[in-house]
């Protein structure tokens, strides 16, 4: 698969237009898991634009991301980053046996004051 | 019927070259109305335009057709011709059979044959062509400048200077506007109360200017060289020829904790007050809202101890009318509001500051009286966080910010991170930028020099939230180039607020018919040759009321709006374009399309009576075009649904008949 | 030269400030495009009534163009705008009448655009040739 398709089905899934980026970092400034990514919010759409796919989808960074959205409320440019992310995410988990969250992963993390809610959102979000 | 007189250049061989100028002088014989047909080597010389002359006599012409190069060439020699030969300047036509003939053909045959249909389409046009006379009107020799900011003052002094009465109308109690707020101005670090404060003293001892303080426009009519203008002065409850500005009543009055607007709000004033010290004129002025006498009728301290017994609790607003050739917008800018912008704590937090505040901060005649201190706790900050773009050049965000870039922030955020560092060395300075735009005479050197000789952090990326927690501002920012997220722990912060035009523009600009981008700065006639005039003849532009500017460049656009200005008010008379539209009142039904579309403002109803055919009286609304302000450029022509407006010199009848030509 | 060479007739309205211009300069630079090109000058691009239009069509015209100012440098400010919009309605209804949408244009050709204004007509008068006489719109009261 070549990296032009990806880009292309990544801006499609996502309705972003990454090339409005004006590269302010605001995204990257207001994002709470920061810290925790390998590939920051700014970084997503950069590279978007820039067609380096590969690394994205190889990323843990992509279930770093809170779907906060705090990124798409301040971006001044409307880019949305958030939404790059999500659309990443699914190219991932879209392939072939790359569900993120299995059934038999459940079990190990979950306790007795995990809400249920939260693991319908996570299969949502981690699963085809 | 048009007696027409045809005259084929050859331009030496430029037309003869290409055209049988003999044959198109032969073939346009036979056209209707033409009475005379010749070619001449040379109709733009002396020679050539003495044969037009004498053949206008000889026989009797009534209209001239010139084949020749570009009406843009050569039609005002020939207009000149025609009126020296007694006819209509406005009964020539210029067929043009060399730049777009002869020029671009290289064969003969179709060469000529062009030329023929060219000539054939102009005498059509001459044919129904009708002498016009450009209106004149008189020039009444005084401007009107709105807005008493550095562009306003600049400009009425230039006016001024060259003999004409100006009136200056500032809706605040005194001129000076933004500048007299700003501490130092970038990149030499004058004072901007040293540089300013004489040219409002000059203003003030100027004869030719008046000052209308603490005043509005209210009412514009007319137009270009005769507006009518009404301006409300209102009642500041003090008489101003009779106050000596001693102040008095400002340390008197027991009203003392109103918001201080020259101080942002960041200290008090009195419900008597005089802006600043250096405020022109230096007048009292009484706040309505707040003073009890006014309110309620109990006080009256200042009256008592004003000596020169300038207070006057009975004064009512004043409206003025009064007469102006020209009028000069220079009504500015403002920051705009923090209020929306949730993440930088603006609202939650004393410690989150404008620039504008931080100038205020930071001046000598400011409320700290020039000590940077935290406003909260009035504690020296030893961390300072400047976050540039704040809702500028964003787009996202129409409801809260600006789509464009302010273009002063980079620089004035680099002369307070420069001048903080200058006076505190022991203080930490931030600056988040996105981008450092610094085109502009020394100005790059200027911000090199904050970073390298004063040691101010610029740090690529941008602020994504502040929380007060406790006395310290937790600041959560984006370090691009090192790919970090920071987390510093400030003192201050201060945002380069993007920068608005004044709320009193867009009324302003549907009184004067300007117009205005979306945005609501005012639009320039045009873009690059055309920077200080409005569309609308008359207007003229100064200042940040066009779009964002620094103290150099509105004074140099305040001195170039006075010079047209100038211009406009040395002529006795203005000749207007005879080429403009005319409404046909008995097939106009008044449907106020055209005004719509109309840039100049030109087009007016009024209702007119009307004899009907079974003998009664009828009043209808009809438009009817100002000459002196239509342009002539024919939009509402098109869209008049009636067909009743028309353009003269390029009338309906006149373009469908040189299609028809074309076409035959 | 072939004698029976179709010719295609051309009416272009070309405004006075910068398209008009645009094709003063081709001429000075003497940037050649078929004589079949016939100038009509207007102030402005906004005073084309779509009835000229269709008068040309009328009129046997096989292709008509308008020129003026770029889009926001109209000598009077707006005037193109308007132009676009009502050039826009007026084409498609002479799609609706069976006029090729070939045959009509609006290009934005500025003063210093010489050589666009040639090349744009030479394009235009090539396309119009393509396309052959224009028999669709005649007022067949002028035929008699």
């Amino acid at each position: 698969m070549n990296n032009k398709y990806l880009q292309e089905e990544i801006v499609r899934i996502s309705g972003v237009n990454v090339s409005k980026c004006m590269r302010c970092g605001k995204c990257s400034a207001t994002c709470p898991a920061y810290d925790e990514m390998e590939y920051h919010p700014h970084q997503f759409v950069n590279m978007v634009e820039n067609g380096e796919i590969e690394p994205l989808l190889n990323s843990e960074s992509l279930y770093k991301c809170l779907s906060c959205f705090a990124c798409i409320d301040r971006c001044p440019r409307g880019v949305q980053p958030a939404k790059v992310v999500e659309a990443v995410r699914l190219t991932a988990i879209r392939k072939q046996g790359n569900n993120h969250l299995k059934a038999d992963d459940i079990p190990a993390i979950i306790d007795d004051e995990t809400p249920q809610q939260l693991l319908v959102s996570a299969f949502r979000k981690y699963t085809k | 019927m048009q007696r027409v007189g045809v005259f084929v250049c050859w331009c030496g061989s430029n037309i003869a070259g290409t055209v049988d100028v003999k044959a198109v002088a032969e073939a346009l014989k036979s056209e209707p109305g033409v009475v005379f047909s010749t070619d001449y080597q040379y109709m733009c010389s002396q020679a050539g335009q003495d044969m037009i002359k004498n053949a206008v006599k000889e026989h009797n012409l009534t209209g001239i057709v010139v084949c020749s190069c570009s009406p843009r060439m050569h039609e005002a020699t020939f207009r000149k011709t025609a009126a020296a030969a007694g006819l209509n300047p406005y009964m020539v036509e210029i067929a043009n059979i060399r730049e777009q003939c002869s020029w671009v053909h290289k064969d003969m045959l179709s060469g000529t044959e062009k030329a023929i249909i060219l000539g054939k389409a102009a005498v059509a046009k001459v044919n129904l062509n009708a002498p016009l006379t450009p209106g004149e009107s008189p020039v009444t020799k005084r401007a009107l400048v709105i807005g008493g900011g550095i562009a306003g003052i600049q400009t009425a002094l230039d006016i001024a200077d060259a003999g004409f009465p100006v009136d200056i109308v500032e809706k605040k109690p005194t001129i000076g506007g933004k500048m007299a707020q700003l501490d130092k101005t970038f990149p030499t670090l004058d004072c901007a109360a040293c540089i300013l404060t004489p040219k409002m003293v000059d203003v003030a001892q100027n004869d030719k200017i008046r000052i209308f303080s603490y005043s509005e426009v209210t009412d514009v009519q007319g137009f270009v060289g005769n507006f009518d203008v009404t301006i409300k002065k209102n009642a500041r409850y003090v008489k101003e020829d009779i106050c000596t500005g001693c102040g008095a009543c400002v340390d008197k009055c027991p009203m003392k904790r109103i918001p201080n607007e020259f101080n942002l709000g960041m200290d008090n004033r009195p419900a008597i007050y005089i802006p600043f010290a250096q405020a022109v004129p230096k007048v009292a002025t009484i706040d309505p809202n707040a003073c009890n006498m006014l309110k309620n009728g109990k006080c009256g301290l200042c009256a008592k101890v004003c000596t020169a017994g300038a207070i006057d609790y009975t004064q009512k607003d004043e409206y003025i009318e009064e007469k102006y050739g020209a009028i000069v917008v220079a009504t500015g800018f403002n920051p705009i509001s923090m209020d929306k912008f949730d993440e930088f704590a603006y609202s939650q937090s004393k410690d989150v500051i404008t620039s504008l505040e931080f100038e205020r901060l930071t001046n000598a005649a400011g409320p700290s009286a020039g000590k940077l201190l935290r406003p909260s706790d009035g504690e020296h900050p030893h961390t300072i966080v400047f976050v540039q773009c704040v809702g500028s050049r964003c787009e996202s965000c129409a409801e809260k910010g600006k789509e464009y870039c302010s273009k002063i922030c980079c620089m004035y955020t680099a002369k307070h991170a420069m001048l903080t560092r200058d006076k505190y060395p022991d203080t930490e300075v931030y600056v988040f930028y996105i981008d450092v735009r610094t085109p502009g005479k020394n100005f790059d050197e200027f911000y090199r020099r904050a970073v390298e000789e004063y040691g101010v952090k610029y740090v690529k990326g941008m602020v994504g939230k502040i929380t007060p927690e406790g006395k310290k501002l937790k600041v959560q920012a984006s370090d691009l180039l090192a790919n970090k997220q920071l987390h510093i722990d400030a003192d201050l912060v201060v945002l380069a607020a993007a920068i608005e035009p004044d709320k009193s523009a867009r009324p302003l600009a549907t009184m004067l018919t300007a117009s205005m981008d979306t945005n609501d700065f005012f639009t320039e006639a045009h873009p690059k040759l055309r920077p200080v005039e409005s569309p609308t003849a008359g207007v003229f532009l100064s200042g940040a009321c066009q779009g964002p500017k620094d103290i150099p460049e509105t004074v140099s656009q305040a001195g170039a709006a006075a010079s047209k200005v100038i211009g406009l008010l040395a002529k006795d008379k203005l000749t207007g374009n005879p080429c403009v539209a005319g409404s046909n009142e008995l097939i106009c039904n008044g449907c106020s399309s055209c005004a719509n579309v109309c840039p100049y403002g030109a087009i007016s109803y009024e209702d007119k009576e009307f004899r009907m055919p079974d003998r009664t009286t009828k009043v209808r609304r009809i438009a009817v075009v100002n000459p002196a302000v239509c342009q002539g450029c024919g939009a509402c022509t098109v869209t008049c649904p009636s067909g009743a407006m028309d353009l003269k010199g390029f009338a309906n009848l006149q373009i469908m008949a040189e299609v028809d030509a074309i076409c035959k | 030269m072939q004698v029976n060479e179709y010719k295609p007739l051309i009416v272009a309205f070309c405004c006075n400030w910068c398209s008009y211009a645009g094709a003063d300069l081709a001429g000075n630079n003497r940037l050649a495009y078929p004589a079949d090109v016939k100038i009509i000058r207007v102030p402005c691009s906004c005073r084309v009534n779509p009835m000229f239009i269709l008068r040309a069509f009328q009129r046997g015209a096989d292709g008509v163009i308008i020129c003026g100012c770029h889009p926001g440098d109209c000598h009077y400010t707006s005037g193109n705008y308007y132009t676009r919009r009502r050039m826009a309605a007026l084409f498609s209804m002479l799609d609706f009448l069976g006029i090729e949408r070939e045959r009509t244009r609006v290009e934005w050709v500025s003063a210093a655009e010489g050589a666009k204004f040639a090349a744009t007509m030479n394009d235009f008068v090539e396309k119009v040739t393509a396309l052959g006489e224009n028999k669709r719109l005649e007022d067949l009261r002028c035929k008699k």
